[in-house]
C-alpha cells in the first residue's frame, strides 16, 4: 500500500510530501525523502519488549511489570528528572509536564544541548522571524551561519529556500544569492555566492562588525575581524542590504561556539537593524522533528520552554541552574526518565556517568548509547509510523503526523498516561 | 441527571428583558430549565447579583503568538505563578498567562466563553491544542483573512462569490469561527517591509485597497450566513490621526443583517486618535461615538487601556515594528506565508506618558459616549491594552465618575486639554454592564441561539454569581467594593456545574470549541478548485492534505452549520 503526503519524523523540517510503502507492519520503500529519511523508515530495527538490567545481563519483562516499576523509582526519588521529548508526540509531551508537575520533578528538553542558547537570547531581545513559505516565496538573499543544511536538514534547501520555487521569484535559483558562513568549507559552503569562513570563536566579532557596517559605521571596521577581511565584510554588508527579503539561519556552529546566547542576541540584533533598512527574518535550524513542539507544549502549560523545576511548587525556571546537564554535574538528581532523545550519546561524560548511577529509565523504541546507562527500557511505536500525534516544524507550523500502520507496540502517549495513573494513585490524588 | 437550584439571585439577563429581579434558576443536565424537583442541589444567592457566564468577545489568549509571548518573557512568567492545589495546575504569568492561569483567573471573574481575536489559519492546530488546554471557557478562533492571496485575488476579480467560497473552505478546514482582518492588506505588504497608510493605498503586487478587501468580506460574510459580522482591526493602529482612517472605514458599512451587526469594529480606542504626531495626540472619541450613534449596523468593542506593564500581541506585524521603534525594548515577528503576520513586544503604560494619559481616556471615553451598550463592549484587547483581570477596574471606572476624577487627578495634569473624559458625567449601571460584558457579545457574535448569555430555559447553564448586592451598593461610591465583587464570583457555574467558588477552583473543567461550517453548493466547492488547488501545490510549504485541522483537536466541537446564499 503507497502512503502520500506522508510526514517525515526526522529532522526540524518536518517534509511532509513524502510517498511510503507499506508492507503489512514494514515499510519497504521512501520516495521524496532524503537519506536521512529513508533511513528512519526503512532501517527501524526495535527493542522487541521492555527490559530490566538483572545483575550484568539484561533479562525481558512485561510492560506492566515495567510501567509499575517506573513509576515506584519516581515516586520514591527526591530530585527526578524528566528528560527528553523532542523525539515524541506533542500529546506525550503534554502528559510528561503534568507527570513532572504531580512529581514536583525537573523536566527538561533537548534544547538544553542545542538551541537552549537561542532561547536565552530571544528572551532578552526577541525574535523576527516567519514561516518557511514567507522564505520560498519571497526571499533574495539566503544567509546559513554555522549550519551546514547540505548534510543536515537535507531538503531545507530545496523545498524552503535557494532551490524552491517561489511566487515573487522569477527564477528562483539565479535570483537568489546565499551566503554562508561557518569555519570550514562544508558541503553547503560550496554553493554559496560567497563563503565567508571565520576563525573558531569569532563569530561575535564579525557580527558586530556586520552591525556596525549596516549602522554606517564603515570606519571602525578593522583590516581583518576574526580571519574575515575588512573587504569581504564590506562586500557581505552590501550584499545584504540589497535584499528585498533577506532570510538567516543559524545552527549549533553559532549557539555551542564561544559567546553561546549571545553570539544569537547579535544576530538578532543585526536582524532588527537590517530591518531598519528592509526586510529580514531569522530562525533556528532546529534538530529533533519535534524539538520545537517540545518547547511549544512546554511553554503554554508552564511558561517557560524548557529547563523547568516543580520542585517548590510553582514552575521555576532558571538556565544553568535548571538545566538538565548542570543538575546532573552537580550530582543532583536521584532518577531520571528518559523519552524519546538518547542523553547518553550527547550528554558531557560527567552527566553520562551520574545517569548509570542513579536508576534511569528510557521509554524509547530502539536501543541506543542511553540503554547502556539505564535499569529499565520501555519500547514504543515510533511517532510518524506506528504512532501518530502533532509535531511543530521548526517555524512553528504544527503537522499531525501520520500512523502509516497499526503495529504492536504501545505509542509514549499510553505508556504515559498509564505512568501518570500509578503516580496518581501512589500520591493518593 | 443533575439538578441544581440557585435561589434568590438579584438576576439581570439583558436578553430575555430581566432587568434586576429575584428570581431562582433552574439547571438540569447543564441546561436552564423551567424547574427542578425537590432534590435538586441548592445554593442560596442570598440577593447577590446573578448574570449569564462572561463573553469575551476579542481575547488574545491561545496560539502561535500568545505562547511566543510567553516563550520570549520568563519575566511575565515570574510575574504571576500559583502551584499546584487540589485540581489547578501550576500557573505562571502575569500579562500572557499559561493556557490554565487563563482560565482560572477569568473563571473566577464568571467568564465561561471567551473568543481568541486572532488565529492564523497555517498555524489553527495550535490554537485548538490550547483551546483543550483552557478547560472553564468555551472558545472560539476568529480565523485571519487580511493577507489571504485567493482572498485577494478574488476581491481584485470583483468576485465576492469566489471571496465566500474561499472563506467557507477555510473555516471548515481549520475550525474557525469567524471572519477577521487585521490591518487588511498591510500585513501582505509587511511581508517586504511595507505597510498601507489608509484604506485606500494599493497593497503591493495585488491590484487592490483594504477598503474593497473589507467591503468584500462583509458582503461574502452576510453571502454564507456566519453567525458573527467581519470583526474588523482597522488599518493604521495606533497612528496619531488615525480616527480618519476608522470614519473612512465606516463610511463603508452597509447595513445587511437585522439581527446584529454587519461589522465588528474591535479594540476602537486604538483607533480615534487626532493629531499628527506623539506630541498633539488627541482624543477623536466625540467623533468616533457619533459615527457609531449614527449606524445601528456597527458594533464596537473599547480596547481599553490601563496602567502597568503588558505585552502587546496581534498579527499587525507592521505595526509592532513601528511599537519597537519607540519603546527599544524586545520585539519578535511571524509572518505567515500567503496569509498574515503577527508581532509582540512587551509594553509600560505609565500614568507621566500624555500619550497613554489621552490613550486611558479614549477608551472610557468610547464606552460613555456610544449610547446603546449594546453597541459597545468592554475589553482591552487583552492582553494589549492590559490584561484581563483589569476588567473589573475598568467597570468600576465606568460606574463610577467619582472614580475616574480620583484616577484623573493622578495623571498628566494637560490629559483633559487632549481629552474630553473630564466634562462626561455619565455612570453606567448594573444592567449596562451586564449588557456590556455578555449580552451583547452573545448578540454580536450570534451565539445567543446555540444558549449563550442568556438564563432563558434552553441556555446553556453558565452562570455567574457575584458577591454584590446591587440594593445595598452605590457603585458611584462604592466603587472598591464594585472591583472587588466582580473581581471574584461567590459562584461560577459552567454547563451546570459549579467550577469556580470564591477565587477556588474546584473541577478540572472540560470546555467545547465553537466553530463554523457554511454549507456551499458543489461548483463553489474549493477542494478541487484549479487555482485554489495551485496554491498549496506551488507556494503554501504545507500540503493541502496535511492541512486540515482533524476532527479530533475539538474534542468536544460545536458545530454552526449555516447554508451559504450562492
Amino acid at each position: 500500500m503507497k502512503i502520500e503526503d506522508v510526514v517525515c519524523p526526522f529532522c526540524g523540517c518536518l517534509c511532509d510530501d513524502l510517498v511510503v510503502e507499506v508492507e503489512g507492519t514494514r515499510v519497504v520503500s521512501v520516495e521524496n525523502g532524503c537519506t536521512l529519511a529513508s533511513e528512519k523508515f526503512m532501517g527501524d530495527h526495535r527493542l522487541k519488549s521492555p527490559i530490566r538490567r538483572a545483575g550484568k545481563r539484561w533479562e525481558e519483562t512485561s510492560y506492566n511489570e515495567a510501567i509499575r516499576e517506573t513509576a515506584e523509582i519516581l515516586c520514591d526519588a527526591d530530585r527526578p528528572l524528566l528528560y527528553g521529548w523532542s523525539g515524541t508526540h506533542g500529546e506525550a509531551q503534554s502528559i510528561g509536564i503534568h507527570l513532572a508537575e504531580l512529581l514536583g520533578a525537573l523536566v527538561d528538553n533537548t534544547s538544553t544541548v542545542c538551541h537552549g542558547p537561542s532561547i536565552m537570547a530571544i528572551q532578552e531581545v526577541g525574535h523576527p522571524g516567519c514561516t518557511l513559505g514567507q522564505v520560498k516565496n519571497r526571499a533574495d538573499v539566503i544567509v546559513y551561519w554555522g549550519t551546514n543544511p547540505i548534510d543536515a536538514h537535507p531538503r531545507h534547501m530545496s523545498r524552503y529556500t535557494t532551490f524552491a520555487d517561489g511566487f515573487f521569484l522569477k527564477e528562483a535559483f539565479r535570483d537568489r544569492k546565499v551566503i554562508v558562513v561557518d569555519v570550514r568549507k562544508t558541503e553547503s559552503a560550496n554553493i554559496a555566492d560567497e563563503f565567508v569562513k571565520i576563525q573558531p570563536g569569532g563569530d561575535y566579532a564579525v557580527l558586530s562588525a556586520l552591525r556596525a557596517i549596516v549602522m554606517g559605521k564603515r570606519g571602525i571596521i578593522p583590516l581583518s575581524v576574526s580571519g574575515v577581511s575588512r573587504e569581504q565584510l564590506f562586500r557581505v554588508a552590501a550584499l545584504l542590504l540589497s535584499a528585498k527579503f533577506g532570510a538567516i539561519f543559524f545552527g549549533l556552529g553559532l549557539t555551542m561556539s564561544p559567546g553561546k546566547y549571545k553570539n544569537i542576541r547579535n544576530a538578532i540584533e543585526l536582524t532588527e537593524e537590517l530591518n531598519r533598512h528592509t526586510k529580514y527574518t531569522i530562525s533556528p535550524m532546529r534538530g529533533h522533528w519535534n524539538v520545537y513542539g517540545s518547547n511549544e507544549v512546554f511553554t503554554w502549560i508552564s511558561g517557560y520552554p524548557y529547563a523547568v523545576d516543580f520542585a517548590r511548587g510553582i514552575a521555576f525556571y532558571n538556565p544553568g541552574e535548571t538545566t538538565s546537564v548542570d543538575v546532573l554535574r552537580r550530582k543532583e538528581c536521584d532518577a531520571c526518565l528518559v523519552v524519546a532523545s538518547d542523553p547518553g550519546a550527547h550528554f558531557p561524560k560527567a552527566c553520562a556517568e551520574h545517569l548509570a548511577q542513579i536508576p534511569t529509565i528510557q521509554i524509547d523504541p530502539h536501543t541506543n548509547a542511553t540503554t547502556h546507562l539505564s535499569r529499565i527500557q520501555i519500547p514504543v511505536a515510533v511517532t510518524g509510523i506506528d504512532a501518530e500525534g502533532t509535531a511543530y516544524r521548526m517555524d512553528g507550523v504544527p503537522i499531525r503526523t501520520r500512523m502509516l500502520f497499526k503495529g504492536n507496540y504501545p505509542s509514549d502517549t499510553e505508556i504515559l498516561e498509564r505512568l501518570y495513573a500509578l503516580v496518581k494513585e501512589a500520591k493518593g490524588l | 441527571m443533575s439538578e441544581l437550584l440557585v435561589r434568590n439571585a438579584y438576576v439581570i439577563d439583558p436578553l430575555s428583558g430581566i432587568k434586576g429581579d429575584i428570581m431562582d434558576i433552574a439547571i438540569r443536565d447543564g441546561k436552564i430549565v423551567e424547574e427542578v424537583g425537590r432534590n435538586a442541589e441548592v445554593i442560596d444567592a442570598d440577593h447577590c447579583l446573578t448574570l449569564p457566564g462572561g463573553i469575551d468577545s476579542h481575547s488574545h489568549v491561545c496560539g502561535t503568538k500568545v505562547n511566543f509571548g510567553r516563550y520570549m518573557s520568563p519575566e511575565d512568567m515570574r510575574a504571576g505563578r500559583t502551584a499546584r492545589k487540589g485540581v489547578m495546575h501550576v500557573t505562571s504569568g502575569y500579562s500572557v498567562p499559561t493556557t490554565f492561569g487563563n482560565s482560572y483567573r477569568y473563571s473566577t471573574m464568571g467568564y465561561t466563553t471567551v473568543l481568541e481575536g486572532a488565529m492564523a489559519p497555517l498555524e489553527a492546530r495550535h490554537t485548538h491544542e490550547e483551546f483543550t488546554a483552557t478547560p472553564h471557557q468555551d472558545m472560539l478562533a476568529n480565523t485571519l483573512f487580511d493577507g489571504n492571496w485567493s482572498i485577494m485575488e478574488a476581491v481584485r476579480d470583483r468576485d465576492v462569490n469566489r471571496a465566500a467560497a474561499v472563506v467557507a473552505w477555510t473555516l471548515s478546514a481549520v475550525k474557525g469561527f469567524a471572519i477577521k482582518l487585521t490591518n487588511p492588506g498591510g500585513t501582505e505588504a509587511w511581508g517586504f517591509g511595507e505597510d498601507v497608510h489608509s484604506i485606500r493605498d494599493q497593497v503591493p503586487h495585488f491590484g487592490v485597497t483594504p477598503g474593497e478587501m473589507i467591503e468584500t468580506m462583509i458582503r461574502a460574510n452576510e453571502i454564507l450566513n456566519l453567525p458573527h459580522s467581519v470583526h474588523l482591526h482597522c488599518n493604521c493602529l495606533g497612528v496619531p490621526g488615525n480616527y480618519q482612517t476608522t470614519l473612512d472605514t465606516i463610511d463603508l458599512v452597509p447595513d445587511l443583517n437585522a439581527k446584529r451587526q454587519s461589522l465588528y469594529l474591535t479594540h476602537l480606542q486604538f483607533h480615534s486618535y487626532g493629531g499628527s504626531t506623539w506630541r498633539d495626540i488627541s482624543s477623536k472619541s466625540e467623533d468616533i461615538a457619533r459615527a457609531v450613534n449614527n449606524k445601528s449596523q456597527l458594533a464596537i468593542d473599547m480596547g481599553q487601556i490601563m496602567f502597568g506593564r503588558t505585552t502587546t500581541m496581534t498579527a499587525d506585524g507592521p505595526m509592532e515594528f513601528k511599537l519597537y521603534m519607540l519603546h527599544h525594548n524586545k520585539w519578535s515577528n511571524h509572518d505567515v506565508e500567503l496569509e498574515t503576520g503577527s508581532g509582540i513586544i512587551p509594553v509600560y503604560y505609565s500614568r507621566k506618558s500624555l500619550v497613554n494619559c489621552v490613550m486611558w481616556a479614549i477608551g472610557l471615553e468610547l464606552a460613555l459616549l456610544v449610547k446603546d451598550p449594546w453597541q459597545c463592549m468592554l475589553s482591552t484587547d487583552n492582553p494589549n491594552g492590559a490584561p484581563f483581570v483589569k476588567y473589573p477596574e475598568i467597570i468600576a471606572l465606568l460606574m463610577s465618575r467619582r472614580f475616574r476624577e480620583r484616577e484623573m487627578a493622578l495623571l498628566d495634569p494637560r490629559t483633559g486639554h487632549y481629552a474630553p473624559l473630564p466634562a462626561i458625567d455619565r455612570e453606567l449601571d448594573w444592567y449596562e454592564i451586564a449588557v456590556m460584558t455578555r449580552a451583547a457579545q452573545a448578540k454580536a457574535l450570534g451565539i445567543s441561539g446555540i444558549g449563550k448569555g442568556h438564563l432563558a430555559p434552553g441556555a446553556e447553564a453558565d452562570v455567574a454569581i457575584y458577591p454584590l448586592k446591587p440594593g445595598l451598593l452605590d457603585p458611584s461610591t462604592d466603587y472598591q467594593q464594585v472591583m472587588a465583587g466582580f473581581g471574584k464570583t461567590r459562584y461560577t457555574i459552567k454547563r451546570g456545574r459549579v467550577v469556580a467558588r470564591d477565587g477556588d477552583i474546584i473541577v478540572e473543567g472540560a470546555n467545547s470549541t465553537i466553530w463554523t461550517k457554511a454549507n456551499v453548493p458543489p461548483e463553489y466547492n474549493l477542494s478541487a478548485d484549479p487555482e485554489f488547488v495551485k496554491k498549496f501545490e506551488q507556494y503554501y510549504t504545507v500540503r493541502m492534505s496535511n492541512y486540515p485541522v482533524q476532527d479530533l483537536y475539538l474534542p468536544r466541537g460545536v458545530r454552526i452549520t449555516t447554508e451559504a446564499a450562492l
